[in-house]
C-alpha cells in the first residue's frame, strides 16, 4: 500500500504541504464506529486527521475554528435507541447546534456517511436551508427523515449509486458511478413535503441515487436497499459543501475491498486503490480551493 | 413522582416495518393471519419531570417527518367498526433495558439537567381481526419470553397505564452464616443442590474441612464465592482431573496429567519445542507471545502488533433467552479479547451456531423453546451485539441435528489486535510490552462500566448443570453494546495514557472471579462491596460479589494514576468504582461496610478443589473395524443413486444450503479492511473457504481465519473428529494464501456430561470419548506445527425436561488463525477463466461414516456403514507443504477444500460462485474395482483440496504435486454447468441456475 501513489494519481494537483494544513475533524464515541476508516480515507490522501471525542467538542465548540473538513462517521449512536442518530442529534442540537450551522455558513465543508448521515438529516444540516426565511447561521427545522428500510432489518451487501452530474455537491464532482457497502436498517430517505422534494429534484440537492445493474435508477430491492423513493441515496445542501449520504464510501478504501477486485483485476481493471477514495479527495479539492479564496 | 407515558408510532401512510415483519412472521410461523398490525414504541419517565418537561421530551424523541407521538396514549383506530386489541410486552423488573438508558439520557439532554431515576421501554402491537386466544398464542411462540418480559393483552380502548416495572427492595443487608461443619453428607449434597451451587459431594467436603479446620463456618459469601471459582465453567476439573481410560478390549491406561495438561497444552508445548529446535523464530520474537494464562491467546504478527484471539460459547443462557444470551456470548467474549494484557484493538468477530432442525413440526419437551424460534433469537442478539459494537464478522456457520434442540451450541469469538507496545505509567517513561499486566501491590481494584444487578446471578454454576424446569431465571443476563462501547473507547485511550497495570473481564462468576483470579497476580486483594454502584437496592452481599451484570471491567490502577483514570471515565460518561486494593498478603478480603464478608487463602480458592480420578471406558457403537461386506453393500446402493438428484438434494440440505440471506445481517465489511469476504462469488452467497482481512489501514499484512467441525464423525470416533476438524482448518487458512509457519488454533470443546451418574449411564464412554477427542486434537496439531493458543470447554450440553433427555452429540471446534504478508495475493475458489485446468489434490477413499449423504439416507433406504474419514497426518501436511510451494510460486490460481458434501459440494460452490462451468472426468478417481462415481463425488476423504491452474503451469504443477495425490479432473468452460463423467458416461450435468434453486430454497423463509 503505497500512499504516495494513491495521492499522485487521484490529487495530483495539490500541493502535499497544503494539504497537510488542513485541519479534517473526525467526532467518535457514543457508540459511533467507523472511525478509523473515514479516518484513513483522508489520511491516505496526505491529509492530517483530528480525531476527537464527542464530549469534547462539546465542551468547546471553540474547536470547531479553522477546521476545513468535519465528517459525521457511521456506527450506532446511542445504539440507534428510539431511532437512528436521534439522541445524539438531540444532543448535538442542544449543545453544539449554532456553532454547526456557523461552521457550514462560514464556508466549512462537511460529510456524513450512515448514521453520520442520519444525525445530519435529524439535525436539520441536511438539506439544511431550503426557505428565504431559514437563517443561515441557524439550524434549520428538520424536513427530512431516514426511516426503517422496507425489509425490515439491517444488511451488509454493496450497491451502485450514479451521480448527478448537475448537483452543486462538491464531493460528487466528476464522478459517474460509486460502489459502495450498504450497511444500515434506516435508510429510507423520506421528505416533510412533496414542495421540499420538487425544490431538491430542481435544485439537483439529491447527489446519489441507486441504480440497478444497467444503471438505472431504481427503487427495488436488492439495487435500492431501503426503499428510497427516487432511488435516493443522499442529500446536499444549497452550496454542495455540505453532503451525506447513507451507503460507505470510506469502505472502498482500498481495491480489495471490492467483492470483486479478483476478477475485475483478472479483466484488467485495477486501479491499485479503492474508488470510494475519489469522495475524499473531492472534498479536500474543494477544501484547498475554499482556503486559496479564503485564506 | 410522577410517571409520564410516551406512544410513538409511524406517520399514516409511512410504513411500518416492524409490523409487517411481525405480520409475515405470523403467517409462516404460526398460520395466523391479523387483518392488520401497527406497532408502537411506549417509553415510560420514572425520571422527576413536570408534564411541561415531558411535552419537551416527547418533542425531541418524535420525528417530526416521519412519526406521531402523544404523551399518555394515542388513539387506537377503528377499522370496519372494530376496536383492536393491544398487547403490550416490556421488560420484568431489573432486566437490563438499554433503550430506556438512551431515552433517560435523551431527557436529560432536552431539559437541560441531570435527571434521576429511570425510563422503561416497551413495545405495543395492535391487532385488528385476530382472537384474544390467538394473540396469545403469538405471544407465547414468538413475541414474548415470559423469562425476561412482562406482558399485558387488553381490548381498546385501554386505561392509561403508568406502571413501571422498578426492581430492588429494602431488604436489610445480612451476611449470613453455612452451617456446614457437623454436617452429614445428605445435608451437604441438600446444600449444594438448593443453593444451586453445583458443588459436588467431594467438593463440600474439602470445603467442609477446610472451615473445620478453621474452627468456623463459612458465610453465604464465601460458599458462593467458592462455588464459581471451583465451577466446571470456571475451572474446567474435567480437563484437570487424572483419567483412567479403558478401551474395549479392557486394556487401560491412565491420563495422569489431567486432558489439559496431558494433550492441549501439551501440544502447544511439543510445538513450541519443534520451532526452537528449527530455528523457526527469532531468539527474541518467537511465533507464541502469550498462551493459556490470559482472557485470550496471544501470537506474533508484524514488528508493530501481535494477534490475540478467543472463541467461547454461551449454550445454556442462549437456551432460555435466545437473543439476550446470544447477545452476552458475543459482547462477552469481545471483552475476552479486549481485555488480554493491557488491552487489544478488536478487529473481527467469528460466529456459529449448532441448532436443532428449525423444519420440526412434532412435539417439543414442555419448557423447550421451537429451534426455529431459539435461531432467530440467536442470531438477532449477534448481530445487535456484533454491528452495534461497529466490529465486522468473518467466518460464520450453521448445523443442525435433532439433539441440539435441548441445548443449543452458540459459538461467538473475536480477533484483535495488540500494539506490541503501549506507553508507560502515566504515559511517560520507555514504552511497556502490552501482553504483560504489570500490576503491583497497592494498586486500586477499580470496577469500570455498568452497574451491577441480579442479572447472571449463578451463570457459572448454572452452566456447569443441565437444563431442566428449575433453571434460574436470573441466570440469563442481556448485553447492552452501547455501555460496553463506551467503555473501551474510554479505557483504549486510559491504555494509550498509561493509566493501568491490569484488567480483566466480570464474566462469569463476576468479582468474585475477576478479582479472585487478578489477586493472583501480587497475592492477595481487598474490597469492599458497600462503595459497588448497584442497579438497584436490596442486594445481598453475596449476589453483588458474584453478580455476572454485563459490560464491566475490572482494573489493576497505580495510585499516582487514579485521578487521572477517574477524571477521564467522568468525562467519557463512564462509570468508575474503587472497590479496594491489591495485597500480598495471600487473602481474597471482602467486606460490606465494616461487615465481614468473606476472607478466603488464595491457595485454598485456587487450588483447593479436589479432582479426583474419573472413569472412561470406550464403548464404541460400531466395532471398530467395519462389518464384512458393509462396504460391498454400499458400494450397491451408491451407484443407484441418481447423482444429479442427489446433489441437489443435498445442496438443499439445511447444513449445506445457502444462509445469506441471514448471513448478510451481520455487518461484514466496518473497518474497511475486508479483502475475502465471508460471502464470495458473482452474487455473494457461497460461503468463503477461508476469510482474509487487513489488520491495520495502509498496511498490507492480512488474517486468515477458518475452522472445522464435524461432529457427526464423533458418532464413529472423536479421534477422527478432532484430526479431521484440525485438517480442515489447516486446510481451509492454505487455501487462500495463509503462511505455512505462522498459523495457530484455538480448541471449543462443547459435551454432553461426561460423568457417569444416575441421569447419565453412560458417562464413561462419554468421557472416553472426550479421551480419545484429546488424543486426536493433540495428534494432528504436533504433525502440524500448529499450537492451540486458547480454548474454552462447556461439559454438560444436556437437557432434561418432562422426563426426556436429550445430549448434544459430542462437538469439537476447531478455530484456526492464519497470517499473510501480503493481501493481495489471496485466492478464492473461484475458477477465474475459461480453459484454466482443475485438479483435485489428495486421496479419496471411501468414507462415508458420519457424513451429509449419509445422514440424508438414513430411514428407508439407508447407507451401509462405512469408515469415517481417516487423516494420515504426515501424509498431509507433506502434501500441504508441497501445494504452499506452488501456490506461492503462482501456479494456483483458486483452491477450495472438500468437506461436508464432498468433492460435489466443492465444485457446486465454484460453480455457484463464478457461474463459469466445469467440465470434469472423474476416471482418475473412480472406475471398475475402485471407487463408484458417487463414492467419488460424496465421501468426506479429508485432506483434499480442488485447485485451478492455467493450462501453461499444468505440467509443473503435474511434475511438483504428482506425488501427492494429483488428479487431473477436467478444466473450466463458459457452459455455466457442471459436467462430470465417467468411462464416456455422464453422471452430473447440472446447471448454476438448477444449483442455486436448489442451494437458496434450502433455509429460505425459516
Amino acid at each position: 500500500m503505497d500512499s504516495e501513489a494513491v495521492r499522485a494519481r487521484l490529487i495530483p494537483e495539490l500541493d502535499p504541504r497544503e494539504l497537510a494544513q488542513l485541519r479534517v475533524m473526525v467526532p467518535t464515541g457514543y457508540g459511533l464506529n467507523c472511525e478509523a476508516e473515514t479516518s484513513a480515507a483522508f489520511e491516505l490522501l496526505g491529509a492530517e486527521v483530528e480525531r476527537v471525542h464527542v464530549a469534547e467538542l462539546l465542551d468547546d465548540p471553540g474547536r470547531l475554528a479553522g477546521v476545513a473538513i468535519l465528517a459525521f462517521i457511521g456506527g450506532f449512536s446511542f445504539g440507534d435507541h428510539v431511532a437512528s442518530g436521534r439522541v445524539f442529534a438531540n444532543r448535538l442540537r442542544f449543545r453544539l447546534g449554532d456553532a454547526l450551522a456557523r461552521y457550514v455558513a462560514d464556508g466549512g465543508l462537511a460529510i456524513g456517511m450512515c448514521n453520520g448521515f442520519q444525525v445530519m438529516v435529524k439535525l436539520g444540516l441536511l438539506p439544511g436551508p431550503l426557505l428565504a426565511a431559514d437563517a443561515a447561521d441557524r439550524l434549520a427545522p428538520q424536513r427530512a427523515s431516514v426511516v426503517g428500510n422496507d425489509r425490515l432489518g439491517y444488511r451488509n451487501a454493496w450497491v451502485r449509486m450514479r451521480c448527478d452530474p448537475e448537483s452543486p455537491c462538491v464531493w460528487t464532482r466528476g464522478l459517474d458511478i460509486i460502489e459502495s457497502p450498504s450497511r444500515h436498517g434506516e435508510g429510507k430517505l423520506v421528505l416533510a413535503d412533496d414542495e421540499i422534494r420538487a425544490q431538491l429534484e430542481a435544485e439537483h440537492r439529491v447527489p446519489v441515487r441507486y441504480v440497478d445493474e444497467q444503471g438505472a435508477v431504481s427503487e427495488a430491492w436488492p439495487a435500492n436497499p431501503n426503499g428510497s423513493p427516487g432511488g435516493a441515496a443522499g442529500l446536499c445542501d444549497r452550496s454542495g459543501r455540505v453532503f451525506g449520504l447513507m451507503p460507505h464510501p470510506e469502505a472502498f478504501l482500498y481495491a480489495e475491498n471490492h467483492p470483486r477486485w479478483r476478477a475485475r483485476a483478472d479483466a484488467g481493471d485495477s486501479p491499485g486503490h479503492g474508488l470510494g477514495l475519489r469522495v475524499f479527495a473531492n472534498g479536500l479539492r474543494a477544501a484547498v480551493t475554499a482556503r486559496r479564496k479564503s485564506p | 413522582m410522577t410517571v409520564h407515558r410516551l406512544e410513538i408510532e409511524a406517520q399514516p401512510g409511512l410504513g411500518d416495518p416492524l409490523a409487517e415483519a411481525t405480520r409475515r412472521r405470523l403467517e409462516t410461523w404460526l398460520d395466523l393471519r391479523p387483518q392488520a398490525l401497527r406497532t408502537r414504541k411506549v417509553y415510560h419517565l420514572d425520571l422527576g419531570l413536570d408534564d411541561a418537561e415531558a411535552e419537551r421530551v416527547l418533542a425531541a424523541l418524535v420525528d417530526p417527518v416521519a412519526e406521531i407521538g402523544a404523551l399518555g396514549m394515542l388513539d387506537d383506530p377503528e377499522r370496519d367498526g372494530e376496536r383492536p386489541w393491544a398487547l403490550s410486552v416490556g421488560f420484568l423488573p431489573g432486566v437490563t433495558d438499554a433503550v430506556g438508558r438512551s431515552v433517560a439520557r435523551a431527557a436529560a439532554d432536552c431539559v437541560g439537567r441531570a435527571l434521576v431515576g429511570r425510563a422503561y421501554s416497551s413495545t405495543l402491537y395492535l391487532f385488528w381481526g385476530l382472537e384474544p386466544e390467538a394473540i396469545e398464542r403469538a405471544a407465547r411462540d414468538l413475541l414474548h419470553n415470559s423469562l425476561i418480559e412482562r406482558m399485558k393483552l387488553e381490548p381498546s380502548p385501554r386505561a392509561l397505564d403508568r406502571s413501571v416495572p422498578e426492581a430492588g427492595s429494602s431488604a436489610p443487608v445480612e451476611v449470613r452464616t453455612v452451617a456446614l461443619r457437623g454436617q452429614g453428607d445428605a445435608e451437604l449434597e441438600a446444600i449444594s443442590r438448593e443453593g444451586m451451587l453445583a458443588l459436588s459431594l467431594a467438593e463440600m467436603r474439602a470445603i467442609q474441612a477446610h472451615f473445620e479446620a478453621l474452627g468456623r463456618d463459612p458465610t453465604d459469601a464465601e460458599v458462593e464465592c467458592l462455588a464459581q471459582t471451583w465451577s466446571e465453567h470456571c475451572k474446567h476439573k474435567i480437563f484437570a482431573s487424572p483419567i483412567r481410560y479403558v478401551d474395549p478390549e479392557g486394556v487401560e491406561r491412565v491420563v495422569e496429567r489431567g486432558l489439559f495438561r496431558g494433550y492441549v497444552r501439551a501440544a502447544t508445548e511439543a510445538v513450541a519445542a519443534q520451532r526452537r529446535e528449527a530455528g523457526s523464530d527469532p531468539v527474541d520474537a518467537e511465533f507464541l507471545v502469550s498462551v493459556f494464562h490470559d482472557n485470550a491467546g496471544v501470537v506474533r504478527f508484524t514488528e508493530a502488533d501481535h494477534l490475540v484471539y478467543k472463541v467461547e460459547t454461551h449454550n445454556s443462557p442462549s437456551a432460555l433467552d435466545p437473543y439476550g444470551g446470544a447477545m452476552t456470548g458475543i459482547v462477552g467474549v469481545n471483552r475476552d479479547s479486549f481485555g488480554t494484557g493491557l488491552g487489544a484493538d478488536l478487529l473481527t468477530n467469528v460466529w456459529g451456531y449448532c441448532f436443532g432442525d428449525p423444519r420440526w413440526d412434532g412435539e417439543l419437551p414442555p419448557g423447550l423453546m421451537h429451534p426455529r424460534r431459539i435461531r432467530d433469537g440467536v442470531h438477532h442478539g449477534v448481530i445487535d451485539g456484533g454491528n452495534q459494537s461497529g466490529i465486522p464478522y468473518s467466518r460464520g456457520f450453521e448445523l443442525f441435528d435433532a439433539r441440539y434442540a435441548g441445548k443449543p451450541l452458540v459459538y461467538c469469538g473475536t480477533v484483535a489486535a495488540m500494539p506490541v507496545s503501549v506507553p508507560g505509567p502515566g504515559g511517560e517513561g520507555p514504552p511497556r510490552p502490552t501482553h504483560v499486566k504489570p500490576m503491583k501491590v497497592g494498586d486500586k481494584v477499580v470496577m469500570v462500566g455498568g452497574r451491577i444487578g441480579k442479572d447472571g446471578i449463578h451463570g457459572a454454576t448454572f452452566s456447569s448443570v443441565e437444563l431442566d424446569e428449575s433453571s434460574p431465571v436470573q441466570a440469563v443476563q442481556i448485553g447492552d453494546p452501547i455501555t460496553q462501547r463506551m467503555m473501551w473507547d474510554f479505557l483504549t485511550e486510559a491504555r494509550d495514557r498509561g493509566l493501568y497495570s491490569g484488567m480483566t473481564d466480570n464474566g462469569a462468576g463476576g468479582l468474585s472471579s475477576s478479582v479472585g483470579e487478578m489477586a493472583e497476580a501480587t497475592g492477595g486483594a481487598r474490597i469492599d462491596l458497600a462503595v459497588a454502584p448497584l442497579k438497584y437496592p436490596g442486594l445481598a452481599p453475596w449476589e453483588i460479589l458474584i453478580s455476572e451484570a454485563q459490560e464491566r471491567m475490572t482494573l489493576a490502577v497505580p495510585p499516582a494514576q487514579l485521578d487521572a483514570f477517574l477524571a477521564l471515565a467522568e468525562r467519557r460518561e463512564v462509570e468508575a468504582t474503587v472497590l479496594g486494593e491489591f495485597t500480598d498478603d495471600g487473602r481474597f478480603v471482602v467486606r460490606y461496610g465494616e461487615t465481614a464478608v468473606c476472607e478466603l487463602g488464595l491457595e485454598f480458592l485456587h487450588e483447593g478443589v479436589p479432582l479426583p480420578t474419573l472413569e472412561a471406558r470406550w464403548d464404541p457403537p460400531q466395532p471398530p473395524d467395519i462389518p464384512a461386506g458393509g462396504a460391498e453393500a454400499a458400494r450397491e446402493r451408491l451407484a443407484a443413486l441418481d447423482l444429479n438428484a442427489t446433489i441437489l438434494a443435498l445442496l438443499g440440505r439445511p447444513n449445506l444450503a445457502a444462509n445469506d440471506d441471514r448471513a448478510r445481517a451481520y455487518d461484514h465489511e466496518v473497518k474497511g479492511l475486508s479483502v475475502v469476504k465471508p460471502l464470495i462469488g458473482l452474487r455473494g452467497d457461497v460461503p468463503a473457504t477461508a476469510t482474509v482481512m487487513r489488520v491495520r489501514h495502509a498496511r498490507d499484512e492480512g488474517v486468515v481465519l477458518a475452522e472445522g467441525i464435524h461432529p457427526w464423525y464423533s458418532d464413529l470416533d472423536t479421534d477422527a473428529m478432532a484430526r479431521a476438524c484440525v485438517d480442515e482448518g489447516v486446510r481451509r487458512v492454505l487455501c487462500a494464501g495463509a503462511r505455512v509457519d505462522r498459523i495457530a488454533a484455538l480448541d471449543n470443546f462443547c459435551w454432553p456430561d461426561p460423568i457417569e451418574s444416575a441421569k447419565t449411564p453412560d458417562g464413561r464412554h462419554k468421557l472416553a470419548q472426550l479421551v480419545r477427542c484429546c488424543e486426536g486434537l493433540y495428534a494432528a496439531c504436533v504433525a502440524y506445527g500448529v499450537p492451540l493458543i486458547s480454548g474454552k470447554d462447556s461439559m454438560k450440553n444436556d437437557a432434561f425436561l418432562g422426563g426426556v433427555k436429550i445430549s448434544i452429540p459430542p462437538t469439537l471446534l476447531v478455530s484456526v488463525i492464519g497470517q499473510m504478508t501480503a493481501v493481495g495475493r489471496s485466492l478464492t475458489l473461484e475458477p477465474r477463466a475459461v480453459g484454466d485446468r482443475v485438479y483435485l489434490l489428495g486421496d479419496t477413499a471411501l468414507e462415508l461414516g458420519g457424513s451429509e449423504l449419509e445422514r440424508m439416507l438414513a430411514g428407508a433406504e439407508p447407507l451401509a456403514q462405512t469408515d469415517v474419514p481417516r487423516t494420515d497426518l504426515d501424509r498431509c501436511w507433506a502434501r500441504y507443504r508441497a501445494f504452499v510451494e506452488q501456490r506461492d510460486a503462482g501456479r494456483v490460481r483458486s483452491a477450495h477444500v472438500c468437506g461436508r458434501g464432498g468433492l460435489a459440494l466443492a465444485l457446486s460452490h465454484m460453480v455457484l460462485a463464478a457461474e463459469l462451468g466445469l467440465e470434469l472426468e472423474l476416471d482418475g478417481l473412480a472406475g471398475p474395482g475402485g471407487l463408484s462415481a458417487a463414492a467419488a463425488l460424496l465421501s468426506e476423504s479429508t485432506g483434499r483440496i480442488v485447485l485451478t491452474c492455467t493450462e501453461a503451469d499444468a505440467p509443473a504443477l503435474e511434475q511438483e504435486l504428482g506425488a501427492h495425490g494429483l488428479v487431473a479432473l477436467g478444466r473450466v468452460t463458459d457452459s455455466g454447468a457442471l459436467t462430470a463423467s465417467l468411462g464416456a458416461r455422464s453422471q452430473v450435468s447440472l446447471t448454476h441456475a438448477q444449483l442455486r434453486a436448489r442451494y437458496e430454497e434450502g433455509l429460505h423463509g425459516l
